[in-house]
């Protein structure tokens, strides 16, 4: 467990209240000429675990004009097995060259038995599932030696053996490890729509003292093809009207926080994704500081 | 079983059951919401193969591509997360795969493709300067050993897999000859370039690799070729900035 005095308020000092956007390798010579509002970065960890090249070469510029989130995506936090040791060196090794403002990672798994399955997987929250991801916790914030920040995740299916809510697991998980949480909320939106859940409930019973980071992206609806319509975290187009709704109520709960656009897949021109950035910067300079 | 042993099973095998214990939030079962899971684990893991593979998707079709990846992540799930080099084992599984025992050259595409993939990701390292071995007396460049820079890939093949790739992936490229090709792959800067070694290059290459001096190296080449032409290998290293070290031997 990492030292009282590293939360939370450390936390939220480490990246700028203001807004970033996922880095593509298309928009680089735009966020070196002209990145307005956007005042910090995310990178995928994973992408940046070769030895060299261009990927750190990058790196190593942006990260002397704007302040670093990296955000893994490949640990496997609530994996059953213990955490990938070569997989926490690739990370321990990566923050240490990197020294990043921040360093989150989600809560769900990935790999078993030694296979990584590329996705995002689902976990029942219960007492084992919450005393597994709490050590697992533990053991990444002792490996890059600061507290990290857990992401709630998109759901497509529930779990009958769940004895907690989400927001009371994570509230739990952020109490026993002193971890921060990251708040995507475009993921509340499609996990509230999926389960038959109360979006704005949810973010009521959030623990928002413990928010150090809020997603925003754009999701899909899958036409029918799983009985009702499910909608999908794609990343692919623009935030929705009322996922945009959603955070305007998130904010006036938590206040001001680093608030993040992501947009992975049909990735648009730099202009696209500047505008999608304004209007987030608009959304957060609604909110009294 | 663990759970996430069943839920894994199904994931990769769509005639196992949906794993029990899983609803819609609702109350009802969860169904072909799992689906959703298995399209996104498979699917996923095919759309990096296409991207790091595109000469061998280009020679077998989209449409078998996807298939066969299918075959190949099963047996051959990644084994780290870092996606980008995601494929190591494919050479090997393409060469034992029998629908596509025709192609005999499409393990040595693939191996090809997969080098330049590692060459990107490698350390950055100092190339040697050139004018330390043009300065050298030639008996003391023939004892000298050179250590080579990470990025550097070296393809041995009896096709022509350089032309083969270039014939599928780039506009006007002609139209692959029987000559078998060995392909050096280098990084100046951040994009590797490939070069086609001519006749004992890329024995000549290897033996280096390995710590030959230049001199045993040389001869390795010219056991394989008598025609090998030094000057010609040593260019390609120099322009790929290949060469990293140079140690006479007066230092040992």
């Amino acid at each position: 467990m990492l030292d009282d005095t590293a939360r939370p308020s450390a936390l939220h000092g480490a990246l700028p209240h203001g807004i970033g956007v996922g880095y593509k390798a298309q928009h680089y010579s735009d966020l070196m000429a002209n990145a307005a509002p956007v005042e910090w970065l995310e990178i995928h960890a994973e992408n940046y675990m070769g030895d060299g090249g261009r990927p750190l070469a990058q790196l190593r510029a942006l990260s002397e004009r704007f302040a670093i989130s990296v955000h893994g995506v490949g640990l496997s936090i609530g994996g059953e097995g213990p955490l990938d040791s070569d997989h926490l060196d690739r990370l321990r090794h990566l923050v240490n060259w990197l020294n990043p403002a921040s360093f989150s990672e989600h809560l769900a798994w990935s790999t078993h038995d030694g296979a990584y399955l590329n996705d995002l997987l689902p976990l029942p929250y219960t007492p084992a599932t919450l005393a597994r991801v709490s050590d697992h916790i533990d053991a990444l914030q002792e490996a890059i030696g600061r507290p990290m920040l857990l992401e709630n995740p998109s759901s497509y299916l529930a779990f009958e053996a769940s004895t907690m809510s989400e927001t009371d697991f994570l509230a739990e998980v952020a109490a026993r490890t002193g971890c921060g949480l990251l708040l995507d909320v475009n993921n509340v939106f499609i996990s509230a729509h999926n389960l038959g859940l109360d979006a704005r409930s949810y973010i009521d019973a959030f623990p928002v003292q413990h928010i150090g980071e809020l997603h925003l992206g754009g999701h899909d609806e899958d036409a029918g093809t799983h009985g009702a319509p499910l909608l999908i975290d794609s990343h692919g187009r623009e935030v929705a009207g009322p996922v945009w709704a959603l955070l305007d109520y998130t904010l006036a709960r938590s206040g001001p926080r680093p608030l993040l656009i992501e947009w992975d897949a049909d990735v648009p021109d730099w202009p696209i994704l500047q505008a999608e950035a304004a209007r987030a910067a608009a959304a957060l300079a609604r909110v009294p500081a | 079983m663990s759970d996430q042993t069943t839920f894994s099973a199904a994931l990769l095998d769509a005639d196992k059951p949906v794993p029990p214990g899983l609803g819609d939030g609702r109350g009802g079962p969860a169904g072909r919401r799992f689906d959703f899971y298995r399209n996104n684990v498979v699917s996923s893991l095919i759309d990096a193969l296409e991207v790091g593979f595109p000469a061998v998707q280009k020679l077998i079709g989209p449409t078998n591509f996807r298939a066969i990846m299918g075959v190949f992540l099963r047996q051959h799930p990644p084994q780290e997360p870092m996606i980008a080099v995601y494929g190591a084992m494919l050479p090997g599984f393409l060469a034992q795969f029998p629908p596509l025992a025709h192609l005999g050259y499409l393990p040595d595409v693939a191996r090809l493709e997969q080098a330049l993939r590692e060459s990107y990701h490698a350390a950055d390292c100092t190339p040697l300067d050139p004018a330390i071995l043009q300065n050298l007396p030639p008996e003391t460049l023939l004892s000298a050993r050179i250590t080579l820079t990470p990025a550097l890939r070296i393809i041995r093949s009896r096709w022509p897999v350089h032309a083969i790739w270039a014939y599928n992936l780039q506009d006007g490229a002609p139209k692959p000859s029987g000559v078998p090709q060995d392909v050096i792959v280098t990084r100046p800067a951040y994009d590797p370039q490939m070069a086609v070694a001519g006749p004992g290059g890329a024995a000549f290459t290897t033996s280096l690799a390995s710590g030959a001096p230049v001199g045993a190296a040389h001869d390795a080449a010219l056991a394989e070729a008598p025609g090998f032409d030094l000057p010609a290998i040593l260019g390609v290293l120099i322009s790929g900035q290949a060469l990293h070290h140079l140690n006479s031997g007066d230092a040992q």
